[in-house]
């Protein structure tokens, strides 16, 4: 389905071949970055919805009222986030000479997907006695994530830090008064909230690399068509 | 270690009995398989079916008291929701009234006006009632303020004070206002909403009943107005209620009501789900079909897809229909929401265990029994299986030791989840898969028996073992027939596409599906309005059309002053609905402004009782929703109705006329009116239908723009192919082994060296430099005369035929023309006894054809040392010379041929000793010292060791009037390519040379598209024009002596050199592209396609690589010495040379297809050399023989 859409984007343009190359991949780029920004707000829509609906997270109410029941900078962010990441996991793939080593295929994707929106779900709906019982065990849910569906290092590394760098970033907004959380127990935010950044960086670097796996299968369907 | 190494033996010989077990009791198993299922998922039976709707609870009147909080055993009959008070007690009055008698000077409106009216009297004595000091204030329930979202309704409905809510509402219960109000319909339907609805709307909520019972419309055929008058009440006192029943009884009295008055229903309701719930589930589910989706898709192979995919799925969900079950009966109720977790489940059983197993299987030698096929196959995967199943125990696990009640409970349901898949998997799927791997023989089987066609048809049975012939032993010179359908390698997307539409008609069942969810919310919303609709169709069918249209199923009490002749014509056709009578009645009183006067009737009768049963099941939830009181997991009680009856005066309800209301144009606007609602159906229906059209129509301009026109007509069965004929399709079925079977080539002595081909010759030579037998394979053997010759080695050339029609593969049959066309044994000595012992006119040969080479001195050529000189005569230069022998052509015997090239007739060979050779089929000439030489049109480029490079062109003349030799009749079918007969002069010119090309030696030249590239040991890559033999660029950027070049005809540069790197080089500007390690050693060879690079090293390695990215996309372990051995067939066909065997490969996800062995013995003779020729076929080396493989389905292009 992806590939479909995919193959409606790059036309391919008959001319040189050095220039067709060029264009083919910046035409890719620009794709792949389409479709990861479209995951990001999917995600970030239904996730929030998730939250919201549990009342963890509290947006002004005449936000609420709105269609998609959070702030509007919201999906928009987590998009451009997940373009990026996506981005960049296959990039820093290629600069580190660490190939994906797991078996990559659409259905881990999809179980890689749905592992992290399970998460989230457990992270909102799933009543734990402490809020230390239920970062740890998001903890290790991440953990179990990555090691079930990544298992490199460099994503390990890049994981963390982008996860460091987000809760930064939140708690800043937060700190300035933006949105605010029921009960922050980290803080200003949850204390789980890493751990949700860590799968969620974890998940679209995987639906990232797989799709720069699309890349090259897509020139060829044309020549094909051709 | 041993402990482990024994489990593991005890785990695989343990699956590898069971293996057996399923595959030779197939439906003993399934039958097991299935009742047990069945049994586990009897319990379900006990569980409520998910929904929403309300459930009920009556409980008597008399001894009624509010029930405790804490629950009591011994009622079993008492649901567990009815604790503590309720949210509510409602109490309805239900007021029927009518004006009565009906006078003929009442307009329509009268119905309403005046007994609506009555509320307002009605609802002051409730609001006043008191029972000894309690009011109604007291015990009502309070209420505060609307939501802020429904400020609209604020007017409407009561705020800040007990919720009593009557038709008095839309007047603000006043009576004034009522009074004032020209038009009551209209303010009663200007809330309502437009479209389609399933909630209450606000005229339920206040009229308390349906909206088809209230009566409030200018043609009620009964005339009766009902509504009722609803107060909640936040607590029970029995004495107010009765006293209040009393007062109003004694008021209104209804006479002949017989209503019971002792049952109290209790109404509870679920939790409601909202959309915004109901999203991140349809996300999750969304996901899980994704998922499914893809994994099913790997499932290759077999024989049905779709059949294994549904087993496949079936075994992860009656695992999960297991798990609850069993859950439980042992007394484990799910309290979380199943449909929640459901996804989860599925994700963490997952589909993989079933994956493994159907490639495991299907990746069993062919020819093994079934059984044995599958018990080998489980066993081979025993191991992992287990393994996944230990970790996954574990971690569920530890989940479990989280102690929070939700993760505990899923932790529990995953556990016996697993486990039940687990047995699944073993039984059910391990068994399906039995059965559909013995289909598939079968039908393989059928299949081939056309070819076989002396074998007796296959008897069906199940453990029949397989019959088919042991792996393709052909002899050297047979080659089996093929399929004669070529199938194409992939079709493009947009067939795929449409052909998946035509496949599963997926467009009609859509459209389908969707006409029965209209209907369904159609009958759902409005069965009323649907039956209205169906009559009026039935009565529209009448040929009165407009002027006819009959009065309507609710007789208007005025019939339209119609002609009663034409209205009789009428009468046939509306006999078959429901009212004829009426139809009747009217026509009899067809006297203007006569009706048919009937008093209306109130009666009370047992539906009445609980009308609130006729309206939404949200009625309530959404009337407390508005004050933000939520009726999830809660109930209410609704007390029993206390019926009111009023009887009013014609003179009354004339009283209380508007002065506007006696404007209502009586039967017409009725008519309107009526036709407007029905209007508004026949829009919807007219909608609907002009949509399904119009998707309609799309589909099939969609269909017309994406296909082909000539659909169906050319002879290659495009519809209806059958997935088995696909060899290479992406939905993965690979030919049975004997489809491919190689042919072998013999004439070689010695192992073959070079190899050759321009598509229709294919060239060799051996090492056989010195060898001196001459094997005549056949009397054509074309011998050099005087066996002088060139010395050295072999040269054979073979025909190859372009299979331009597969139905004439009687062609291959035929013996001579596999064998070598000519057979150049040029170190055939003696020459006297080849001579003799031929039957040839030698002498004739001689004068035919005859090129010989001459030494380096007798001619002026340039200066370099070794200079390269030849001089071609052709047997038209010198057609009688005799075969004069240069002496020192002996010495070439020894040197070996470096490098060869095929074009046309023409044959250039480098040689060790430097010279460079051109045949004519039979012709050489030599040259120097050559690593590389590349043969373009006319030119030929030779590359030395020493660094130089040397461009020859060559002329061809067509000599006149000269005897044509043809050779034995058997040579007459030399394809008829640009060939150069033999009786044409050819010359040979060095025309320039480069001296310095490079400072080292040249290890590679490749020529293509004009450009001449040559790689040296001196860590460069030179890029030369081919005209002028300038050089353009020197590409630089190797740490090593160059190996490997690619350039084809779209200029891409690939090279590889012995620092194992490759780079990639825009032959345009000269720029590197990209620069990727891949090898330990040299790279060996290097091939492009238009999506990636492969490349081969001494590493024995096969490595691709994608172009643009330049990222590794996977490797390819190789067998010792067969690393050089690759060929790119087709964009995504990769062959590969192995030990006594080529191996195909799909390149786009590295799959192995298929190996074809090329011998009866794999003894160890690898395959270093491969050439893939432009007509689906492959050569390669083999030992001393040649190998031709024949791909026939696969390179056949797309038309």
């Amino acid at each position: 389905m992806s590939a479909d859409v995919l193959l409606s984007g790059g036309a391919p343009m008959r001319r040189g071949p050095y220039i067709s190359m060029i264009t083919n991949r910046t035409m890719n780029l620009l794709i792949r970055a389409a479709m990861l920004f479209m995951v990001g707000v999917f995600l970030a829509l239904v996730l929030n919805l998730l939250q919201v609906q549990r009342n963890v997270t509290l947006f002004p109410p005449d936000v609420i009222s709105s269609i998609f029941s959070s702030a509007w900078w919201v999906p928009p962010c987590c998009g451009t986030a997940a373009a990026l990441i996506g981005l960049l996991y296959p990039c820093m793939d290629r600069r580190l000479g660490e190939p994906h080593k797991l078996k990559r295929e659409w259905s881990n994707v999809m179980r890689c997907v749905a592992v992290f929106v399970g998460i989230n779900h457990a992270s909102a709906k799933v009543d734990f006695a402490n809020n230390v019982q239920l970062s740890l065990t998001l903890a290790a849910l991440s953990v179990g994530l990555w090691w079930t569906f990544d298992r490199s290092r460099s994503g390990f590394g890049l994981g963390v830090i982008i996860a460091i760098l987000a809760t930064l970033a939140t708690q800043l907004l937060v700190y300035n008064g933006v949105f605010q959380y029921t009960s922050p127990d980290f803080l200003y935010i949850r204390s789980w909230l890493p751990c949700i950044f860590f799968a969620g960086v974890i998940t679209v670097g995987n639906i990232g690399r797989q799709l720069a796996l699309y890349e090259y299968r897509v020139s060829q369907e044309k020549t094909h068509q051709d | 270690m041993t402990v482990r190494e024994r489990l593991r033996q005890n785990i695989s010989a343990a699956f590898y009995r069971h293996g057996l077990l399923c595959a030779s009791y197939p439906v003993p198993i399934i039958l097991f398989t299935s009742a047990s299922i069945l049994t586990c998922c009897y319990p379900l039976l006990k569980l409520p079916l998910p929904g929403t709707g309300p459930v009920e609870f009556t409980t008597g009147v008399r001894d009624y008291s509010v029930p405790s909080h804490e629950s009591q055993g011994n009622l079993s009959e008492r649901p567990d929701w009815y604790r503590g008070p309720p949210v509510a007690y409602i109490q309805q009055v239900l007021v029927k009234a009518a004006v009565s008698p009906w006078d003929n000077s009442l307009v329509p409106v009268d119905v309403f006006r005046s007994p609506l009216g009555r509320v307002f009297s009605l609802l002051e004595e409730i609001r006043n009632h008191i029972y000894t000091d309690r009011s109604l204030e007291a015990l009502c329930l309070q209420v505060t303020d609307l939501l802020p979202g429904l400020r609209r309704m604020q007017a409407v409905l009561p705020e800040h004070g007990c919720l009593l809510v009557s038709p008095g509402n839309y007047w603000q219960n006043r009576r004034d206002l009522f009074d004032a109000d020209p038009d009551l319909l209209k303010t009663v339907h200007q809330h309502e909403p437009k479209g389609l609805h399933t909630s209450a709307t606000l005229k339920d909520l206040l009229f308390g009943v349906p909206g088809k019972q209230t009566g409030v419309s200018l043609y009620s055929k009964k005339r009766v107005v009902t509504y009722t008058i609803t107060i909640a009440l936040s607590s029970y006192d029995a004495r107010f209620v009765a006293s209040l029943r009393a007062r109003l009884k004694l008021l209104h009295p209804s006479a002949n009501c017989t209503l019971r008055e002792d049952h109290m229903v209790h109404v509870h309701f679920k939790e409601e789900i909202g959309i915004a719930e109901l999203i991140p589930l349809v996300t999750t589910y969304i996901i899980l079909f994704a998922y499914i989706y893809f994994s099913t898709r790997k499932i290759d192979m077999v024989k049905s897809k779709w059949g294994l995919a549904l087993a496949a799925v079936v075994t992860v969900l009656s695992s999960l229909l297991m798990s609850v079950g069993l859950c439980t009966l042992f007394g484990l109720t799910p309290t979380l929401n199943g449909g929640e977790i459901f996804p989860y489940l599925v994700v963490v059983i997952g589909l993989e265990n079933v994956l493994v197993l159907t490639k495991s299987v299907v990746s069993t030698p062919v020819d093994l029994e079934v059984k044995l096929r599958i018990a080998q196959g489980l066993s081979n995967e025993s191991w992992s299986i287990m393994k996944n199943m230990a970790t996954e125990l574990c971690i569920i696990l530890i989940g479990y030791f989280t102690f929070v009640p939700a993760i505990q409970e899923f932790c529990l349901f995953a556990v016996v989840g697993l486990v039940s898949d687990f047995f699944l998997q073993m039984f059910f799927f391990t068994t399906v898969l039995s059965i559909d791997i013995r289909r598939m023989e079968l039908a393989d089987l059928n299949r081939r028996l056309p070819a076989e066609a002396g074998m007796p048809p296959p008897k069906p049975g199940p453990l029949r073992p397989r019959e088919t012939p042991p792996p393709p032993r052909p002899s050297p010179h047979t080659i089996t027939l093929q399929a004669p359908a070529f199938r194409n390698l992939r079709l493009p997307k947009r067939l795929r596409v449409v052909y998946f539409l035509a496949r599963t008609r997926l467009a009609q069942r859509i459209i389908m599906v969707g006409t029965v969810i209209w209907i369904g919310i159609l009958v759902y919303t409005d069965p009323a309005g649907l039956r209205t609709f169906l009559a009026a169709q039935v009565s529209e069918q009448s040929p009165l059309g407009e002027a006819g249209l009959p009065p309507h199923l609710g007789v208007a009490p005025v019939f339209p002053g119609g002609d009663p002749t034409s209205t009789l014509s009428v009468l046939p056709a509306p006999e078959p609905t429901p009212l004829p009578e009426n139809q009747s009645q009217g026509h009899r009183a067809a006297r203007p402004g006569v009706a048919p006067v009937s008093s209306p009737q109130i009666t009370w009768g047992p539906e009445d009782e609980e009308l609130w049963r006729r309206l939404s099941f949200r009625h309530w939830p959404s009337l407390f929703s508005y004050y933000n009181i939520t009726l999830a997991k809660r109930y209410i009680s609704i007390l029993p109705v206390i019926p009111v009856t009023l009887h009013l005066s014609p003179q009354e309800a004339i009283d209380t006329r508007h002065p506007q209301d006696t404007h209502h144009a009586p039967p017409p606007s009725i008519k309107t009116s009526d036709l407007q609602t029905d209007l508004t159906l026949y829009k919807v229906a007219a909608l609907g239908l002009f949509a399904g059209v119009v998707l309609v129509l799309l589909l099939f301009c969609l269909y017309r723009v994406l296909c082909p026109r000539n659909y169906g007509q050319n002879g290659v069965p495009h519809g209806r192919r059958r997935r088995g004929d696909l060899p290479c399709d992406e939905y993965g079925y690979s030919p049975p082994i004997s489809e491919i079977s190689p042919l072998l080539l013999r004439g070689h002595s010695m192992d073959i060296e070079c190899l050759a081909s321009d598509g229709m010759l294919l060239a060799s030579c051996c090492l056989a430099g010195s060898a001196c037998e001459a094997e005549s394979l056949l009397g054509a053997d074309f011998r050099e005369p005087g066996g002088v010759a060139m010395g050295g080695p072999d040269v054979d050339i073979f025909p190859i035929r372009r299979r331009t029609n597969p139905a004439r593969p009687a062609l291959f049959g035929d013996q001579p023309d596999l064998t070598p066309l000519i057979d150049t044994n040029f170190g055939s000595l003696p020459p006297s006894q080849t001579l003799s012992s031929s039957g040839f006119d030698f002498g004739e040969l001689v004068e035919k054809a005859y090129q010989e080479h001459e030494p380096s001195p007798t001619l002026a050529f340039p200066p370099s040392p070794p200079a390269s000189q030849q001089r071609r005569r052709s047997l038209g230069d010198q057609p009688v010379l005799p075969p004069e022998l240069p002496p020192q052509s002996n010495g070439d015997w020894d040197s070996s041929v470096w490098a060869m090239e095929l074009r046309g007739n023409l044959i250039a060979t480098g040689r060790s000793s430097g010279k460079l050779e051109i045949y004519q089929c039979d012709l050489i000439c030599c040259s120097y010292f050559l690593v590389s030489i590349s043969l373009m049109k006319m030119e030929i480029v030779a590359a030395r060791l020493n660094g130089s490079l040397d461009f020859f062109t060559v002329e061809i003349n067509k000599p006149l009037g000269l005897l044509q030799y043809r050779g034995p009749p058997g040579r007459g079918s030399l394809p008829p390519s640009p060939c150069y007969s033999s009786e044409d002069v050819i010359s040979c010119q060095l025309t320039r040379s480069v001296q310095c090309a490079h400072q080292k030696p040249i290890t590679v030249l490749k020529a293509a598209a004009g450009r001449v590239v040559t790689g040296s040991q001196d860590h460069t890559v030179r890029v030369y024009r081919l005209e002028d033999s300038c050089c353009l660029f020197t590409l630089q950027g190797h740490s090593g002596g160059i190996t490997a070049i690619y350039i084809d005809q779209t200029m891409v540069l690939a090279s590889g050199g012995q620092d194992g790197a490759i780079c990639v080089w825009d032959v345009l500007t000269g720029s590197r592209v990209s620069h990727v390690y891949g090898h330990r050693g040299d790279v060996t060879s290097l091939v492009c396609t238009t999506s990636c690079i492969i490349s081969s090293g001494l590493d024995d390695l096969i490595c691709i690589w994608d172009r643009s990215t330049g990222i590794k996309l996977y490797s390819i372990q190789q067998e010792v010495g067969c690393g050089a051995s690759l060929g790119v067939i087709s964009e995504s066909l990769l062959v590969t040379g192995g030990q006594g065997c080529v191996s195909f490969w799909d390149l786009n996800y590295g799959d192995l297809l298929q190996t074809v062995y090329l011998g009866q013995s794999s003894e160890g003779q690898g395959v270093r050399q491969l050439l893939v020729l432009d007509n689906a076929a492959i050569v390669c080396d083999f030992g001393s023989e040649l190998s031709l493989v024949y791909v026939p389905s696969v390179l056949e292009k797309l038309d």
